[in-house]
């Protein structure tokens, strides 16, 4: 049973990782990726392949992992990114990027195509995954609350303001793109040496879907509303042990429920802090200034 | 010697044409007036100058370097600052966030530090907040720092775009209808405010408003667009009495403002 518990934490947090990197593209430049399942499966890959044909060490596997995603999303990004693309046609190319990278992991010769790759050392521990949870999200916290993440929220605002305020567009989301490339891709290394056993059928678009969705249900620009959304996708289904099918539409109706009835995703902007939780349980207000003033 | 310098200026918009043939010069530490019926093209010349669009034919300079067809993002290095018709505050930030956003341009750190919050990364962070902190007392705004954006009255989300875009320390600004959907009272007090901001910080201005008591209040000279095309250039006294002026855009409706 304990276990099994901490089975499902470990998932969750796995899943935390890859979300919160996305929380950073999505929730503060306000573009769309419908592909994240493909960094988390470069990744996955990448640090599999690497522990399990050349005995390379987990830990530089993981970093390889890192590394090779976050490269990938250099390359992704600069022709869809500098062609200042709108938001929908960066989805569908996204989209589109996410299944050539599926369809490659199925023919390449290293990744043993569909078969996958059964057997890689199992090393992600339960410690392992949320020491890196606490590091990613304090990482993310800091990378918002700096100039780099106030010109991120600018370009989400009003484009053509922020442009005024000297802030090249480009590498604004090329940042945050390469940063949720990366969180996707240490999530997909620790999945990979979590579940041992790795195919092309793991990463497909549901998973991407599964991403971005807890990001517009936890509040796109907020890091820990899609956090707590990442755990309950992946943790409410597994602990009711339902098929994957019911699965799917649990999702479907917790996702229809909270655009529902939290259109601005279950934190909106907020993030959950010591002064909130306090705040909360003196039952004061939260609102800060008042409103209009004058 | 001129700062900004636009000649022959001309912009399409497929078959439209916004701007025809515009020249136009303001002096270093001028306030100039842009004035024009609605659809005359006086944003279009804006967005022209700050390189939101490139013009068709023609250049444009400032501060004796060309920077016609310049990217958007590279205006403020070179000291221009801009105001939008339309407000274009980060709607969802505070009003402190949104002069933040401005003062970063000032305060470098590199992404590392960032990312690991060093000990000088908090104390830029300190820095920055107090200097917008500053900015937001200018315009006395101090007080609304925590709120939303869009949650200020009209008029003062206008004083908040002035605010951010005198953050970035420009030599220019460009002011697009700063007192429309003010009332006569307000709009003088705006004004009165302008004139503040021109003297303490240095600064050209070449400003597009409706209200003609603004206009003929704060500016030495005035330059006036039709159907994309300047019609003529000159004082105050010199417009009001320009026969093709009157005839043309000021009229009946320009009396009738001035007795107001
Ligand atoms: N992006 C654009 N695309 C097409 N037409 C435009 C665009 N921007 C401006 N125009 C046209 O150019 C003309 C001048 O517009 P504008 O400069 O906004 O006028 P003003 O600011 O003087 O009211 C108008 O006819 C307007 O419809
Ligand atoms: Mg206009």
């Amino acid at each position: 049973m304990l276990e099994y518990v901490s089975g499902i934490i470990t998932f969750s947090l796995i899943y935390v990782i890859a979300t919160v990197g996305l929380a950073v593209f999505t929730g503060f430049t306000g573009l769309f990726s419908l592909g994240h399942a493909a960094f988390f499966a470069i990744g996955a890959y990448t640090a599999g392949i690497l522990t399990y044909f050349y005995d390379v060490n987990f830990w530089a596997a993981l970093a390889a992992g890192v590394a090779v995603s976050s490269l990938v999303g250099v390359l992704i990004g600069y022709p869809t990114l500098r062609a200042k693309l709108r938001s929908d046609y960066f989805a569908i190319a996204t989209l589109g990027f996410g299944e050539a990278v599926r369809v490659l992991l199925e023919n390449l010769d290293i990744t043993q195509g569909a078969r996958g790759l059964p057997g890689i050392a199992s090393e992600t521990t339960l410690p392992i995954v949320i020491v890196f949870t606490v590091l990613v999200l304090w990482v993310a916290r800091n990378f918002v609350h700096s100039r780099y993440g106030r010109a991120a929220i600018a370009v989400r605002e009003d484009f053509v303001a922020a442009e005024m305020m000297g802030i090249n567009l480009f590498q604004v989301r090329m940042r945050s793109l390469v940063f949720s490339a990366g969180c996707a891709g240490l999530a997909g290394g620790l999945f990979a040496h979590y579940v041992s056993f790795i195919q092309p059928g793991m990463f497909t678009a549901a998973l991407s879907t599964q991403l971005t969705a807890s990001v517009v249900a936890g509040g796109m620009g907020s890091i820990t509303g899609p956090t707590v959304a990442a755990v309950l996708f992946v943790a409410v289904p597994e602990a009711l042990r339902m098929a994957s099918m019911w699965r799917l539409v649990a999702y479907g109706f917790l996702l229809v429920a909270i655009m529902v009835f939290r259109p601005q995703g279950l934190f909106g902007f907020r993030e959950i802090s010591w002064q909130s939780c306090v705040r909360c349980f003196r039952k004061k207000p939260a609102a800060a200034g008042g409103g209009a003033g004058q | 010697m001129s700062m900004l310098e636009l000649k022959g200026v001309t912009k399409n918009f497929g078959g439209i044409v916004a701007c025809k043939d515009i020249s136009l010069s303001v002096a270093p530490g001028q306030i100039a007036g842009l004035i024009g019926p609605n659809g005359a093209g006086k944003t279009t010349v804006f967005n022209l100058i700050t390189g939101v669009y490139s013009p068709t034919a023609g250049s444009i300079s400032f501060a004796g370097r060309d920077i016609t067809a310049i990217r958007p993002d590279k205006v403020v290095t070179h000291g221009i600052a801009r105001t939008f018709q339309n407000i274009r505050l980060f709607r969802n930030l505070t009003v402190l966030d949104n002069v933040r956003i401005a003062v970063d341009k000032e305060v470098d750190y590199a992404l590392g530090e960032a990312l690991v919050r060093s000990p000088r990364v908090k104390s830029r962070e300190r820095e920055i907040c107090a200097l917008a902190m500053e900015h937001l007392e200018e315009v006395g705004l101090a007080d609304k720092a925590e709120v939303r954006a869009d949650s200020l009255p009209y008029g003062l989300q206008r004083k908040l775009e002035i605010a951010r875009a005198l953050a970035l320390r420009p030599r220019l600004l460009l002011l697009d209808e700063p007192a429309a959907g003010m009332n006569p009272e307000e709009s003088l007090e705006l004004a009165g405010l302008v004139r503040i901001l021109h003297a303490r910080h240095d600064l050209t201005i070449l400003l597009i408003e409706h209200h003609m008591d603004v206009v003929m209040e704060l500016c030495e000279k005035i330059f006036v667009l039709d159907f994309g095309v300047k019609l003529a250039e000159g004082t105050a006294e010199e417009i009001q009495t320009n026969p093709e002026v009157l005839r043309a855009y000021l009229g009946e409706g320009y009396k009738r403002v001035r007795s107001q």
